[in-house]
């Protein structure tokens, strides 16, 4: 695509700033004299969900949305929604993303496993399909310019330097955009981020690797054992209702407790530590 | 009239700002609506851009009310603006449909904000049919200028012609921005109340009258649409003619440049001799438009063979990439080789979550661990039937929460207790009906109200209990627990969200007793109207068991990344994002979480 039209994809997750980038990058063309159009959705996803912003620019702009295969840059503030996102890119395009990991609660759903949820990150392996691959750790980067929220800014900065906008314009549209107590990190986070040479990532890739150690234990469901004659039933039920996993019910007459989910108890043994009669005993299974 | 002068300039806006825009250019006099999305901005950007307070507006308490006070601004004798989401429009139609009938002397604008694809809604219903329904205009912009002019256009064809005016847009025409030149905006005229009993009193006898008004005016209408400048007709290559609407005009026109289109800006009612005359031209006709197949039913009614929902999906958000597969499905463009687009590597799915200390979260605990059957409303709670809190078993309309929960109870299919969950803004604007409704017919109920203080859902606007006006000034706030004493409920007990024993206690008390029994959580929303960010928590590593029962709270801040404990994940709070509401503390049966003074043991990243 040549110079006179282009597109940018900027994702990432709610509360990071997504829309904020997208209008600067908007206003950036705008300034220049080109046709903008940007599309976003408000509303539910901002609650933590995934947003992205569609920016594109040109003499004259119909279509407010990329289509599949044809943006120029994905900006991604975070490293899941880089993936997600890629589908979007042209052949030859660039990712600019910052190795920033957010876990949802979605992650943590195999509890019995304790596997996590997420892709692993590996912007080497990535280079495979997208040559141009442009991470950083733009948290630290922004951190080091004054304020670690302007992360998105710093991504811009990055941004900056395969779109055909002027520094003036890019300066201009953030102070235009940026609330007036947060301008100063920002124009600082936008120049640190256009300086930025190589990858810039490597200590957080360690440190997210570091965290991730000792994940995916295989294990399997433990089996309990209750004593009636002790168990007051619905008179108590305190294990009942402190299962993190639901286990547990009551028996038809309610005098005694039953386990309803077998296949879910993970063996964490709150039952048996909160049981006022020791009326439960938690067996753990032997690692499958 | 104060017009201030007419040099125009352009500027970003989105369509919700253009549309404010356009209605200050029009010189609007009051503006009313109720939240939701894609609407929402509108009476926001109005409210920014009338600092001299020309402009009355208001969040209405619910969509009917705020359609009741737009018509009768209108027959007082200003332009009236009325905004809402496409099914805020059901809640309006009483008014709406027979407002047909009456007029309105001032304009009337009443925008509905049409959400294809359901981004932030219940369902996605193509409300171009409530105009031909209602009998009313329709104009669709396709961009955010054409937002603007069509706003201008909808107040002087609402005069001209004396009738309400529904402009209707999608989310991708509210939420996306583009260059629109503007005008400076222009004082209201105040044109005064004329009494007019035959017009304005809808006894059978004058309403049969205004029926005729009503069909003759149509008629004239439909006269005006054929020459109106909002058609407009594009030749270009005549093998094949596009006639289109809305946001699916700008794909085309993407998708084929040269082809010739008909794009109509006011769709209702459609101009019959321009699409005869147009389709006369071309070989062959396509109609592409999003939803459902409402101008080609209506072409190939008057006798005109063309194709649409074959080629397109009648389910959804039409896009560039769709609308280029269904015309090259319909043979239009070539079939070229698709690019070998990117695949996307396994990613974890992200959906919308409750935030940090959101104090929705432990009521829905409870219910969950009482077994309640839960018939549940819209709001951010309603993100409380997902993982892992699952404890909401139904969701429909606005206020529906209560009267289902009556049903449930006198279907006699519940063992459990029935609950029925509704948000204060939800409350106010439909729930009080039903809540009269249970009371006058004796049926034993808990309601529990969720008083956050706002409406968060839709980015915290001011409601009713919120004890401001969307201009931030002091009104009467309205108190939750006398109305419903006032009401005839039985109990109103207020309890403290963030207090986990003292929730859990008030609705095991409530669903124990008979008559209808109210429980109110009051603790503000963190987002909005101020965020609220009190000492964030830590876990102690070596006091964490592991057990996962933090994890059931599905807060944002608690993660795996802490090692291990028995094989299981230990967790860890990301004190970057921890509101601090002590709610996961009081879960540990270990004591692990601990606020985070200045030398605690946990880091924060
Ligand atoms: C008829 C109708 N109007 C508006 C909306 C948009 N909407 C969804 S939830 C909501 C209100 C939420 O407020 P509240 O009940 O206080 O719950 P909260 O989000 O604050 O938890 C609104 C206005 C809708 N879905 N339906
Ligand atoms: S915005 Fe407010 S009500 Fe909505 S999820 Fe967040 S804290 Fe809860
Ligand atoms: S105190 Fe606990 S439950 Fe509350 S926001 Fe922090 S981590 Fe989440």
């Amino acid at each position: 695509m040549g110079a006179r039209s282009g597109s940018v994809l900027v994702v990432g997750v709610g509360g990071q700033g997504v829309v904020l980038s997208s209008a600067v990058a908007a206003d950036a063309a705008r300034r220049c004299g080109f046709d903008v159009k940007q599309s976003e959705v408000h509303g539910m996803s901002q609650r933590g969900g995934v947003v992205t912003s569609h920016l594109r620019y040109g003499d004259a702009v119909h279509s407010p949305l990329i289509a599949a295969g044809e943006a120029d840059a994905i900006v991604a503030l975070e490293w899941n929604e880089a993936l997600r996102a890629l589908p979007a890119l042209r052949p030859g395009g660039t990712l600019i993303v910052s190795v920033e990991r957010i876990l949802p609660p979605s992650a943590f759903l195999d509890r019995l496993h304790g596997a996590l949820r997420y892709p692993p990150i590996a912007v080497d392996l990535l280079r495979g399909t997208v040559p141009d691959v442009r991470a950083c750790d733009a948290t630290a980067v922004a951190a080091r310019a004054g304020d670690r929220r302007a992360m998105n800014t710093v991504l811009l900065g990055v941004l900056s330097r395969v779109m055909p906008f002027s520094e003036t314009a890019w300066d201009d549209a953030i102070v235009a955009n940026v609330p007036p107590k947060a301008l100063g990190a920002n124009r600082a986070a936008f120049a640190a981020g256009r300086a930025l040479q190589a990858d810039d990532a490597r200590r957080a890739l360690a440190r997210l690797a570091r965290s991730d150690e000792g994940g995916d234990a295989r294990r399997a469901a433990a089996s309990l054992e209750i004593v009636d004659a002790w168990c007051k039933g619905e008179m108590c039920g305190i294990c009942v209702r402190s299962c993190p996993e639901y286990c547990l019910g009551f028996d038809a007459e309610a005098t005694a407790v039953r386990v309803t989910r077998a296949d879910a108890c993970t063996a964490c043994g709150l039952c048996e530590l909160l049981c006022p009669d020791f009326a439960i005993v938690v067996h753990p299974a032997v690692p499958a | 009239m104060s017009s201030t002068g007419e040099s125009s300039s352009s500027v970003l806006l989105s369509g919700n700002e253009a549309i404010a825009q356009g209605a200050r250019e029009a010189g609007v006099g009051v503006a009313t609506g109720y939240p939701g999305t894609p609407s929402t901005e509108i009476l926001e950007a109005l409210v920014r851009s009338d600092p001299d307070r020309d402009v009355y507006v208001e969040w209405s308490s619910n969509e009917k009310v705020a359609i009741d006070v737009a018509l009768g601004a209108a027959i007082g004798g200003t332009r009236a603006l009325v905004t809402m989401k496409h099914v805020g429009l059901n809640v309006a139609s009483d008014t709406f449909m027979t407002a047909a009938y009456t007029g309105v002397r001032a304009g009337l604008v009443v925008v509905s904000a049409d959400d294809p694809g359901m981004h932030s809604s219940q369902n996605e219903q193509d409300n171009r049919f409530v105009a031909r329904f209602a009998g009313v205009p329709l104009l669709e912009p396709s961009d955010s200028a054409e937002a603007r002019d069509l706003t201008v256009a909808a107040f002087e064809i609402a005069e001209r012609f004396d009738t309400p005016v529904l402009l209707r847009t999608t989310t991708r025409i509210a939420h996306a921005r583009a260059l629109v030149s503007v005008r400076p905006a222009r004082r209201p005229d105040r044109g005064g109340f004329r009494r007019d009993r035959p017009k304005y009193v809808m006894l059978p006898g004058f309403a049969r009258q205004r029926r005729i008004v009503l069909l003759d005016r149509l008629a004239a209408l439909a006269e005006y649409a054929e020459t109106s400048p909002l058609q407009r007709v594009e030749l270009g290559d005549l093998s094949v003619g596009v006639i289109t609407s809305s946001i699916a005009y700008q794909y085309v026109r993407e998708a084929l440049p040269e082809a010739s289109v008909l794009k109509l800006g006011l769709t209702h009612p459609l101009p019959a001799r321009l699409i005869r005359d147009f389709c006369s031209r071309v070989e062959r006709v396509l109609v592409v438009e999003e939803l459902d197949p409402y101008l080609e039913d209506q072409i190939r009614a008057l006798g005109i063979a063309v194709e649409g929902k074959r080629f397109f999906a009648r389910a959804g958000e039409l896009g560039p990439d769709s609308v280029r597969a269904g015309l090259r499905l319909a043979g239009a463009v070539a079939e070229t080789a698709a690019p070998a687009a990117q695949q996307s590597p396994p990613t974890t799915p992200r959906p919308p979550l409750l935030c940090p200390g959101c104090p929705h979260v432990v009521p829905f605990l409870a219910l969950r661990q009482l077994g309640a059957v839960v018939t549940g409303d819209i709001g951010c709670y309603t993100l409380a039937a997902s993982a892992p809190l699952e404890a909401m078993d139904s969701c429909v309309a606005m206020g529906s929460s209560i009267g289902m929960a009556i049903g449930v109870r006198r279907s006699g299919g519940a063992s459990a207790p029935v609950v029925a969950a509704i948000g204060d803004s939800t409350f106010m604007h439909a729930g009080i009906p039903a809540l009269v409704d249970a009371v006058t017919n004796g049926t034993d109920l808990t309601v529990l109200i969720l008083d956050n203080g706002t409406t968060a859902m839709t980015g915290g606007q001011a409601q009713p209990g919120t004890g401001s006006t969307i201009r931030g000034d002091p009104s009467t706030r309205i108190d939750l627990a006398a109305l419903c004493l006032a009401l005839g409920a039985r109990s109103a007990e207020v309890v403290d969200p963030y207090d986990v024993a003292a929730t859990h206690r008030a609705l095991e008390k409530a669903v124990a007793s008979s008559g209808v029994s109210v429980v109110i959580t009051d603790r503000p929303c963190v987002e909005a109207p101020v965020k609220v960010r009190d000492t964030p928590f830590a876990v102690v590593a070596e006091r964490c068991i592991a057990c996962q029962l933090c994890m059931n709270l599905g807060c944002p801040s608690i993660v795996w990344d802490g090692g291990l404990y028995e094989g299981r994940r230990r967790v860890r709070i990301d004190a970057s994002t921890c509101t601090g509401c002590a709610v996961c503390a009081q879960l540990c049966p270990t004591e692990a979480m601990v606020p985070l003074t200045g030398t605690a043991a946990g880091d924060g990243r």
